[in-house]
Formats: structure tokens, sequence, C-alpha cells
């Protein structure tokens, strides 16, 4: 406080300089220049104040600009290909060859349908129990080493499980399972493993927001603590949980480098659990590095629909979060 | 139904487990690589430049190649994001239209895959600004990437900070931008930096957008307008093409310890903040 204090004197010392400067410069100048410094005197402590608002406004600013950027340029690169060979046989088509100048995405759509189902279906489940038993279940120390541990396992970048998969998943199928190892189960588990913190992290915390008055008046009138986690929090953290889902979509359909690396990438519909695939990801990162003309803007174009995909989640999300506050307001 | 005796004790078995289900897969993902790695780390490993595209020698141009990039990012994120974040919390009009399409920016900005920000970072940067594949083209785009995380932490931190701090200090005669320097900065910094460690950490491990806008050279990056290789994309092109598995592995070690050190330390400065925020 005191350095408060003392720049205050200071300033008002400097203050009390700058008027015997600005009379003896009054004095001397003509009426213009007197209009000048009574202006400068007294804007003098406003514009430093007025400018820095403008420049942290101006940042926020860039981000919206980042924002249309990328979105003016990853459309205009990939929408006039979709035009031209039709949004319909874009999707569904399944011949991708480039070569020829036939551009279909069917097999990759599907494939990161299929892939990000996968993975969810068993994530879902795991991660849901998990969070349960974070916040209901585990002592308070138990929990908050397992806050640390999943916050580690969010941590690890893709490439690195991707890697963990290709040394451990894919031997592990190839040896046991049959077929190359490079296959949509391997890609199912990696996956889900990277979309677990996810999961985990929302949901608990949407089981926590829970009113503690909730859970005391259900166990008061004689309910089990399972019943009353069943019956009565979940439903209550629905929306929360919803949430974790469909972030955790979004996660799974845009990852890339941890696909790769373990699902085979074969640009086919998968006919088994052991079969490989490719997604949209992997279509734009294996060919990226080669493309021109054409095939570079089919691989926009598959990037175009994947941002769609994501900002439909988007959507998706801010809808589930105003349903929840509604619901939680009545 | 689930309200038995035994239905309970079933029901606790199985949350036990997923449970240790989590912690098991954690472990085995950190220790076989710590396990497989330390074997491939010594000195010549860090200090050597790479041979023959990766099979042999070290991965000395790689480390300084992710050193570049993250550095670069961060500075060229951190002063936008913390900037955001003063703004949306300090001076914007919590109802404005404006503050939320900010948010509603930050949110998407944080829902875009990363191969979509190297899609775009491959066009805006490398082409249409001719910037070519560098070390400037990886760090803007990247530097897009980890300004959602910057600037919600700090957001987070500058709402943390008491209300009674600002109004002593504008009691005082301190004006908004004195106090928001001299206090209201102060008093988040641990949650600020909290951001950035965490920023730090995405930019250290993400291989796609980077792969597409640095491009994969293996020299010796020296000025911001090379070309450079990360770590992670080093890793990607290692096993991918089956180049060296044991460099492969010892670059993954690095990549592990590393985070594992930046989230340490993010628990160390987010657990300052919890001590002199109350």
């Amino acid at each position: 406080m005191n350095g408060i204090i003392e720049g205050k004197i200071t300033a008002v010392k400097q203050h009390n300089n700058r008027e015997e400067k600005s009379q003896i410069l009054q004095a001397k100048a003509g009426r213009w220049e007197r209009i000048l410094v009574i202006l400068r005197k007294s804007k003098a402590r406003f514009i430093p104040e007025i400018l820095v608002e403008r420049l942290l406004m101006l940042s926020a600013v860039v981000s919206i600009m980042a924002l249309l950027l990328i979105s003016v340029f990853i459309f205009s690169r990939g929408v006039p290909l979709i035009a031209s060979v039709g949004l319909g046989d874009f999707l569904f088509s399944l011949e991708w060859k480039p070569i020829q100048g036939k551009f279909g995405i069917g097999a990759m759509f599907v494939g990161s349908l299929l892939l990000t189902s996968a993975s969810l279906a068993w994530a879902v489940p795991l991660g849901l129990l998990t969070a349960i038993f974070m916040a209901e279940i585990a002592p308070p120390p138990v929990g908050r080493i397992m806050t640390r541990m999943v916050s580690l396992l969010a941590g690890i970048p893709s490439v690195v499980y991707g890697f963990f998969g290709l040394v451990i998943i894919v031997p592990l199928i190839r040896n046991y399972l049959g077929g190359t190892g490079m296959s949509v189960l391997a890609g199912a588990i990696i996956l889900g493993i990277m979309i677990l913190p996810t999961i985990i992290n929302i949901s608990r915390d949407a089981i926590q927001a829970v009113p503690l008055v909730y859970k005391e008046s259900s166990l008061a009138l004689g309910a089990s603590h399972y019943q009353t986690i069943g019956r009565l929090i979940l439903p209550a953290a629905s929306s929360g949980i919803i949430t974790a889902v469909v972030l955790a979509m979004g996660r799974a359909i845009g990852e890339t480098m941890a696909v790769v690396m373990v699902t085979g990438n074969a640009a086919i519909i998968p006919d088994s659990l052991l079969a490989p695939l490719r997604t949209m990801t992997s279509n734009i990162v294996l060919e990226m590095g080669y493309a021109a003309g054409d095939h570079q803007a089919a691989l926009f174009a598959t990037g175009a629909i994947l941002f769609i995909f994501i900002l439909l989640l988007n959507l998706l999300l801010n809808f589930i979060r105003r349903a929840g506050k509604r619901y939680a307001g009545n | 139904m689930p309200g038995t005796r035994i239905g309970e004790k079933a029901l606790t078995c199985l949350l036990y487990l997923s449970a240790l289900i989590i912690i098991g897969i954690l472990l085995a993902i950190v220790g076989y690589i710590v396990y497989k790695g330390l074997a491939m780390i010594n000195l010549d490993f860090i200090m050597q430049a790479p041979r023959r595209a990766g099979k042999e020698g070290g991965i000395s141009s790689t480390i300084v190649g992710t050193l570049y990039l993250t550095v670069l990012s961060l500075a060229i994120a951190a002063p936008l994001g913390v900037g955001t974040a003063i703004h949306l919390e300090e001076y914007a009009q919590k109802e404005s239209y404006f503050a939320y399409l900010v948010t509603l920016t930050a949110e998407t900005l944080a829902a875009i895959p990363s191969i979509i920000y190297g899609l775009f970072g491959f066009v805006f940067f490398v082409i249409y600004l001719k910037l070519g594949w560098s070390i400037w083209s990886g760090s803007l785009t990247l530097a897009i990437m980890v300004w959602p995380t910057i600037t919600r932490t700090a957001q987070e931190a500058i709402l943390s900070v008491p209300r009674e701090y600002r109004e002593n200090s504008l009691a005082l005669g301190a004006s908004k931008w004195q106090t928001i320097r001299k206090i209201v900065i102060p008093a988040a910094i641990p949650g600020i930096v909290t951001g950035m460690i965490l920023a730090l950490g995405r930019a250290i491990g993400e291989t796609a957008a980077v792969l597409l806008t640095a491009g994969t050279s293996l020299g010796m990056p020296l000025s911001p307008a090379d070309p450079a290789r990360s770590m992670s994309v080093h890793l990607y092109m290692l096993a991918m093409e089956g180049l060296s598995m044991e460099r492969a592995f010892g670059t993954a070690f690095l990549i592990i310890i590393l985070l594992l050190f930046i989230n340490y330390l993010a628990n160390r400065s987010m657990s300052l903040l919890s001590h002199n925020g109350g």
C-alpha cells in the first residue's frame, strides 16, 4: 500500500511541475497553442487508460479474427471441390482414387463414425463408473490421487498413445486374435483410453455439483447409498454427463496421430473388428505431404466436413447446457 | 433389484475395479515407455545430431526444434491470452454481445481438432503468407491452438481475486489500469502461470499441426525462418517408418519425462494460488 501512496505523491509532484511548465508555455504561446496545451492537460491522465483498454480489447478481437480466418481458409479451399463432385457423392462414394480424380470419402466417413462409436462404447461406461467412484465412494485422499492420475493421463500426447498402441496393443491383437493387428479394435482401445480423462473429469464435476441436500434427504428417507446414486444423483447430473460424452465424441472424431499409427489406414469399410480402417483425419495427415491440385483440395474438403461436424457438436453442447439450466431451474 | 446386500457388494467391487483399471492403464503406459526408453538415454542421444534420417545418432536438432516452437508459440499466445482474459473479466460488460462472442470463440477454438489447425496453418502461414515450412508457421499455428487454454485459466485466476482488493486500491486513488497491474495481476499470477504451463505441455505434445506447418527437416534450426522437426513429429516418423524403434522409445521417454515435470510444475503453481487466494 505504501508504494501506491508514494506513487501518488510523486504523481502529484510531477503534475505540479507540469503545471508550472505549461504556464510558462501558455505565456509564450499563441491562441492555438494555448488550446492545444489545455487539451493535452485535460486528457493526459486518460489517454494511457484508454490505450490499455483498447489494446486489451484488440487481443480479444485477434482471437475472433483467427477463428474467422480458419473458417474462411478451410472452406474456401474445400467447398469448391465438394460443389464440383456433389455433396452426396463426396460423402458417400466409396471410391477414393485421387490419381484418377475420384474423390469419395464414404469409407473414411464411415470409418470415423465407426471408430468413434466403438471407443465410446467401452470408455463411457468405464469412465462413468470411475467418476462415481471418485465422487461418491473413494476416501478423499484416494480421490485426490485419482484426480492427479487422470490429469496425467490427459497430459500424455496423442503421438505417445499411438506409439504405445503400435508397440503393445497391435502385437497383442496380432498374436492372440489374428490378422495384422492394425485394426478397428486397436484404434478403439487407444482412442477409448484417450477420451477417458474427458469423460471422468466432466462427469465427476457434474456428480459433485449435485446439492448435498438432495443426497441427505434421500438417505434420511431410508434409501441406500446406491439407490440414492442411481435414482437421484445420476439423473440430477445427467446434463453434465451428456456434456462429457459429447465432448469425448468431439475429441475422438478429431483425433489424428494415435489413430493413424494403429488402424492400418486402408480406405475400405471394415467388415470386422480385426480389419483395418481409415478415418477422415488419417486421410488428411497421410496424404497432405504429397497432394497437389484437386487432390489437395479434396483433403481440405475432408477437413471442412470434419470442421462442420465439430461445429454441430458444439451447437449441441450449448443446447444441452441451456436445457440443463432450465431443468435445474425447475 | 440392486437394493439387496449382494447386489450392493457387487457394485462396490465394480466401482473399485474400474478405478483400478484406470490406474493400471496409466502405469502400464508410463511404466513401459520409461522401462524401454531409459536404456536409450545417454548424453550422446541428447547431444548428437540425427544421422541417416534418424536411424543413427541422437535427436539434438529435434530437441532444439521443440524448444524453439514451444517458447515462440507461448511468447505469442501468452500476451494475447492474458490480455483477452483481463479484457473479459475487468473491462467488458458481462452480458454484452462482444463478451459472448469472445467466449464462444474460445470454446470453438478449444474444440477444433489439431489436424484442422494444421490444414489452416499450412494454407495460411505456409502458403498465403509465404512463411514456408518454418518455425514461424509452426509457432503461430500452435499459438492459436493454446490461446483458449491460457485465456480460460487466466480468467479463472482473475475471477478468484477478491473484490475488496480492487475496491481498496481504487479507493486509494489508483486508476483502473494501475489497480489491475499492481493488485489484480500479482494476486492472480499463480493461476496465469499454471495456464501457461498447461499450454506448454500441449505445445510440446502436438504433432499433427506441427507436421503440416513446421515440416520434417532434420537439420539444426538456427533462425525461426528455418524448418524444424519437433520431438513428437520425430517419434511419429521413427515409429511409422520403422526407422529405429530404440530411438523412438528414447524420444517417447524424453517427451513423457518432460510432460511429467510440466504436470508437477502446474500442480505446484496451482497450490500457490489456493494458498494466497483465500
